[in-house]
């Protein structure tokens, strides 16, 4: 299966990834020639073969609801890039 | 001879005794790593010494940008986590302060996010082969596997999601280790391909590998996919003696593509297992030439998902175009990820996007979890008959920089014999058993059925009892 330039322009809008055009440009002819040698897997007859998303044989690993102190608030927004009070700031959303 | 040059257990040893004291240690390692990673670039960043927990017991040990260490800089080596300085530590790290080990205050170089086998993708810059300053360390725990070749440090902690400790110790000549999955926990881990990735040990010999899996495996709660099994004492299987022990060599490994100097190599330590008591025989994992391309699309998938949340909120960089309250959310997030991954990151994560999308997502994802279920199978079946399966590391001895930096696809080729281990979740070592002409180490890589690293120590610790190999050091 081939990969156009439009297409990686709309995976890169999924993504949220702003991209160059050259960029772009050489993005879309490596990921071509990446998808092109992973085409090799469709050579393989897997109609009867369950997928393995996971090696371990866990299923819904549960705990007990029991409250626990969280981290401190100042801790947590020491890294943020932008903050206001006690809150993450971030542009405007709702008009 | 320099405390430095020493392993931890030899190390250990003296603590003990009280002949020496860890900060002797501390300042025979800073000695070292102010004259010689000028040159191996091992690590990133400069020494933040106020960090320094002063221990008694274990010599400090070198972490990995990736694992999270609370209050000490942890950016995946990319500008998107810049000056991030996690508010926690991970699992590994609380457990090796427990134990009493001082964490180095600097962190060892990596590909950004793992994302590599050379180390080159760093935003910090590229780490150096101490064998030979021109070639690549191999990656993506390049700086660890370095900093412990040259000496510069102890012992380190990798990550390892399809290769990235084991063919960085096979191009620097020590040892590393990619535990079961489950057997060590991911918690604060800065994830990658969360079905792949395990935290692991590089070292100078087997003894340290075993000692620090000995510190760090074990159940976790706050990692859901650590897995509820008893932890053995790994010293115990440092025995010399693997007689009558059954060894695989699997034929899909020893084809085009192999250097013929490493096949050579590989050979006699094939020989020297057999004579040691070891039953070796030729055995077929069928679906290997799969193993390269059902990892691009699961491990780019996941990884698609875990990296959506360096967005420029919470942490690191946010883009100074998006300073007005007034400017789009979306343009914020875009301009942020696209100016703040590099070139590689970028790549994994639209190729990961694009396997899950509509329309793709059965053509690709669900198809290479498919082929994930038949290469965990031939595991299961070779198995059956067989304590451990031997292979070569990576196909050629390191390469220099720069050569396939520009060729994601041959890079990606680099790990062709590493990266079925991470599908089938088996634990692996790479043991160093020789040296090219060049004077370039290789490695052996050693696979075992699942929680059974000891049946790794038992082979590697027998081998290298007899052979030399860990005891070269490289003249910087």
């Amino acid at each position: 299966m081939a990969i156009d330039k439009d297409t990686v322009k709309h995976t890169a809008l999924l993504a949220r990834i702003e991209l160059g055009d050259k960029e772009l440009e050489k993005l879309s002819r490596q990921l071509h020639d990446i998808l092109g040698f992973i085409d090799k897997l469709s050579k393989l007859d897997v109609k009867d073969i369950q997928p393995t998303s996971h090696i371990l044989q866990l299923k819904n690993v549960l705990r007990e609801d029991v409250p626990r102190t969280s981290l401190p608030v100042e801790k947590v927004l020491a890294n943020a890039p932008q903050r206001q009070g006690d809150f993450f700031s971030v542009p405007k959303v709702i008009e | 001879m320099e405390l430095n040059f020493l392993t931890a257990h030899e190390l250990i040893e003296k603590l003990d005794k009280k002949e020496i004291s860890s900060s002797d240690i501390l300042n025979s390692l800073y000695k070292r790593i102010n004259e010689t990673d000028a040159k191996v670039r091992a690590y990133v960043r400069t020494p933040d010494t106020k960090h320094l927990t002063p221990s008694t017991k274990l010599p400090p040990i070198s972490i990995k940008d990736n694992i999270c260490t609370e209050g000490l800089n942890t950016e995946c080596c990319s500008k998107i986590l810049e000056g991030f300085k996690p508010p926690y530590d991970a699992t590994v790290i609380k457990k090796l302060k427990e134990a009493g080990a001082a964490i180095l205050p600097l962190k060892t170089n990596m590909d950004e996010f793992a994302f590599g086998s050379s180390t080159e993708n760093s935003f910090f810059g590229v780490t150096s082969n101490p064998w030979n300053l021109e070639c690549v360390p191999g990656g993506s725990s390049g700086g660890s596997a370095a900093a412990v070749a040259s000496d510069e440090a102890v012992w380190a902690l990798g990550s390892d999601t399809g290769g990235s400790i084991r063919q960085p110790a096979a191009f620097c000549g020590v040892v590393g280790l990619k535990p079961t999955y489950g057997r060590v926990s991911r918690y604060g881990l800065i994830a990658f391909a969360s079905s792949l990735d395990q935290i692991g040990p590089i070292t100078k010999d087997v003894t340290d590998a075993a000692l620090l899996m000995n510190i760090i495996a074990g159940y976790d709660p706050y990692d859901a996919t650590s897995a509820d099994i008893a932890k053995p004492d790994y010293t115990r299987a440092l025995e010399n003696n693997i007689k009558g022990i059954k060894i695989g060599i699997p034929k899909e490994y020893f084809v085009q593509g192999l250097d013929s100097e490493v096949g050579k190599i590989i050979e006699e330590a094939i020989t020297k297992l057999k004579s040691l008591g070891a039953v070796c025989k030729e055995v077929t994992l069928p679906h290997t030439e799969y193993a390269v391309p059902v990892y691009y699309i699961i491990a780019t998938a996941e990884a698609s998902s875990n990296l959506a949340r360096f967005d420029g909120v919470q942490y690191g960089y946010r883009t100074p175009n998006s300073k007005l309250p007034t400017q789009n959310l979306i343009e914020m997030y875009k301009k942020t990820r696209g100016e703040g991954f590099g070139e590689e990151a970028k790549r994994r994560i639209i190729l990961g996007t694009f396997a899950l999308s509509h329309g793709y997502y059965d053509a690709y994802y669900l198809r290479a979890l498919k082929v994930r279920t038949l290469i965990k199978k031939d595991f299961d079946d070779a198995f059956k008959e067989l304590d451990c399966i031997l292979t070569p590391t990576a196909p050629t001895p390191a390469f220099k920089i720069k050569e396939k930096v520009d060729d994601p696809l041959k890079m990606y080729l680099s790990d062709i014999y590493t990266i079925s281990a991470n599908l089938a979740g088996v634990p692996a070592v790479s043991i160093p058993c020789g040296f090219t002409k060049n004077n370039l180490p290789v490695g052996l890589q050693i696979i075992a059925k699942p929680f059974n690293e000891e049946a790794l120590f038992k082979v590697s610790y027998a081998y290298e009892q007899n052979t030399p190999w860990h005891e070269m050091k490289p003249k910087i």
